[in-house]
């Protein structure tokens, strides 16, 4: 077994000697324990952000990706001609991977959210729909248009992403902003560690020059620190994302088509990412206990 | 690391040794050599660094020029690790006697063993016969705040010597005690320097040291004006 390894074994399997060695530090254990918990609390939040936010992103883009629409407003008898009329022209169109004209039934899905399932709507004067998927490279929705003026008069192509681009790059942003948030509590997390080591350290100094002199290596001094701070992040972090997951799991519920703040949640194998927050939160105060503790050491005599 | 040859097998080794806290040098030409089984005795007149000779002597302080060998290495060529490894061999008696205020006496005189990791049932007894040999079984479960001076001086040979050290360096260990107990463990002291150990005493009591020549074979070392001279002749 490498040192490393049996360094990270003794913090588990514990060293009841090692630890006795330094005083217990009542108060600046509980101060540790709770920013771990606060930390702990916020990290699965920001996980959530940017994991739903990531969902929302790759949904919106791959249906940007597909598809548009052509729709049709003619009277009634030029409805079919000219339904017909713009398929030809669709079908005859670079980037155009398939055109189609939805049918009534579809027609009636898409509307029914709006206006309920008992609206009679072959009675209204509505427009006929025609999805476009695209090819990989995507038409020129400006020559699409000139055509279809020309041709089909009661055409109006409707491109999608005029709108919905912007929509696809905040929610790309905002899941870069949730990793971001992420690695910032993180961060504050070892720099928080990093501070209540050295405070210990520093509040300790008799006791690391009682331990030096009777022949105590550093890394044995070092241990002592590393794995109370190591358990307090561990215990502190665990509880914090647990009051996460909780309060996640207890925002109220829409559908599906709730959008965006009801689809903040984990899903499938996304449950891991809360259940590494502790352990997360553990490395990184073995991590800067440990840089804390030797650096401390190495400057003392 | 780089060992040095010196005649003999010396423990401790300071050639033309000097030292200074940063303003003026407060040692100076220092050479001595400790051989296997010495007792010498370290005078002078208070400040005169008899504390700092010593925290040489034990890798705390490094020479500002010179060369001192620990075991016949190099201090400056040591790692951490190394000096740490070496103080396992060195027995200190600290002239404030620190100890770990929220471990019990027993706990600290065991200390050396605990972080060596050799504190197995075989050093239990060994550290009962030992506290009963500084005379502080009554007190093993005392707190070292609870204690008087002399009883923490105690404690504090006991803590050097647990581990059998090859060297016990002791400053002023019978500061705070009476005649009778200082007589005791100068007793304790010569008993390990008959069982091989090296010692080396700081210490103002020259009626001590007188003592000590009916009990062993003492040398008697002084700092006067930055130097060390020997200092037998006159006692
Ligand atoms: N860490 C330090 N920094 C600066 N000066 C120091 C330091 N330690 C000791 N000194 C100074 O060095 C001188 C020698 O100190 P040292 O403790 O070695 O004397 P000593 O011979 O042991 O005295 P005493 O008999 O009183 O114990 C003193 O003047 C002291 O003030
Ligand atoms: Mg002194």
């Amino acid at each position: 077994m490498s040192r490393e390894t049996r360094g990270a074994f003794a913090i588990v399997a514990g060293d009841a000697q090692a630890d006795r060695v330094v005083p217990p530090t009542g108060f600046t254990a509980w101060l540790t324990l709770f920013s771990a918990a606060a930390m702990a609390f916020l990290a699965v939040f920001a996980v959530a952000l940017a994991l739903a936010t990531g969902r929302l992103a790759d949904r919106w883009s791959e249906e940007l990706a597909r598809t548009s629409t052509v729709r049709i407003s003619a009277p009634e008898g030029q409805m079919a001609a000219q339904t017909e009329a713009a398929l030809k022209v669709l079908r005859t169109t670079e980037g155009v991977k398939s055109a189609r004209a939805l049918s009534d039934t579809e027609q009636r899905e898409l509307l029914e959210p709006w206006f309920g399932p008992d609206v009679p709507v072959e009675a209204l004067p509505i427009p006929r729909l025609i999805e476009i998927v695209e090819t990989g490279e995507g038409y020129d929705p400006q020559g699409l248009r000139l055509r279809l003026s020309a041709e089909v008069p009661g055409a109006v192509l409707d491109d999608h992403t005029r709108w919905r681009r912007p929509l696809v790059r905040a929610a790309g942003r905002l899941r870069f902003l949730g990793w971001v948030s992420l690695a910032l509590i993180g961060g504050a997390t070892a720099a928080m560690i990093t501070l209540a080591a050295r405070a210990a350290l520093a509040a300790n100094s008799q006791v690391i020059s009682v331990l030096r002199l009777v022949g105590a290596r550093d890394s044995y001094i070092a241990q002592a620190f590393v794995r109370r701070f190591t358990l307090r992040a561990l215990t502190g972090a665990a509880v914090g994302a647990a009051l996460g997951v909780v309060a996640i799991l207890l925002l109220p519920r829409a559908q599906a088509e709730g959008g965006f703040l009801t689809g903040l949640g984990f899903q499938g194998v996304h449950w891991l990412w809360p259940l590494a927050v502790p352990p997360l939160a553990a490395l990184v105060g073995y991590v800067a206990t440990r840089a804390a503790a030797l650096g401390t050491l190495r400057d003392l005599p | 690391m780089k060992r040095r040859r010196c005649k003999g097998a010396a423990v401790i080794e300071l050639e033309n040794v000097a030292y200074s806290y940063g303003g003026g040098e407060l040692l100076s030409e220092i050479s001595l050599t400790l051989q296997p089984g010495s007792f010498h005795f370290l005078t002078g007149p208070s400040g005169a660094g008899k504390t700092t000779l010593l925290k040489l002597c034990y890798g705390a302080l490094v020479p500002t020029a010179g060369h001192l060998s620990l075991f016949e290495t190099e201090v400056r060529s040591m790692t951490r690790d190394d000096i740490a490894l070496a103080r396992r061999r060195i027995g200190v008696v600290h002239q404030d006697c620190q100890f770990l205020d929220h471990l019990p006496v027993a706990d600290n005189i065991a200390l050396p063993l605990t972080v060596s990791g050799r504190d197995t049932l075989e050093q239990e007894s060994n550290l009962k016969e030992l506290t009963a040999w500084v005379g502080l079984s009554h007190r093993a479960h005392a707190f070292p705040p609870e204690l008087s001076g002399g009883e923490r001086q105690r404690a504090a040979l006991a803590r050097a010597v647990i581990m059998s050290p090859d060297v016990v360096l002791a400053d002023e260990p019978t500061g705070n005690v009476d005649w009778e107990m200082s007589l005791r463990l100068l007793h304790l002291l010569a008993e390990l320097n008959r069982m091989g150990k090296t010692i080396m005493i700081a210490t103002h009591d020259l009626a001590l040291i007188r003592a000590a020549k009916t009990q062993v074979q003492a040398r008697v070392l002084r700092i006067s004006n930055r130097r060390l001279q020997l200092a037998g002749a006159d006692l």
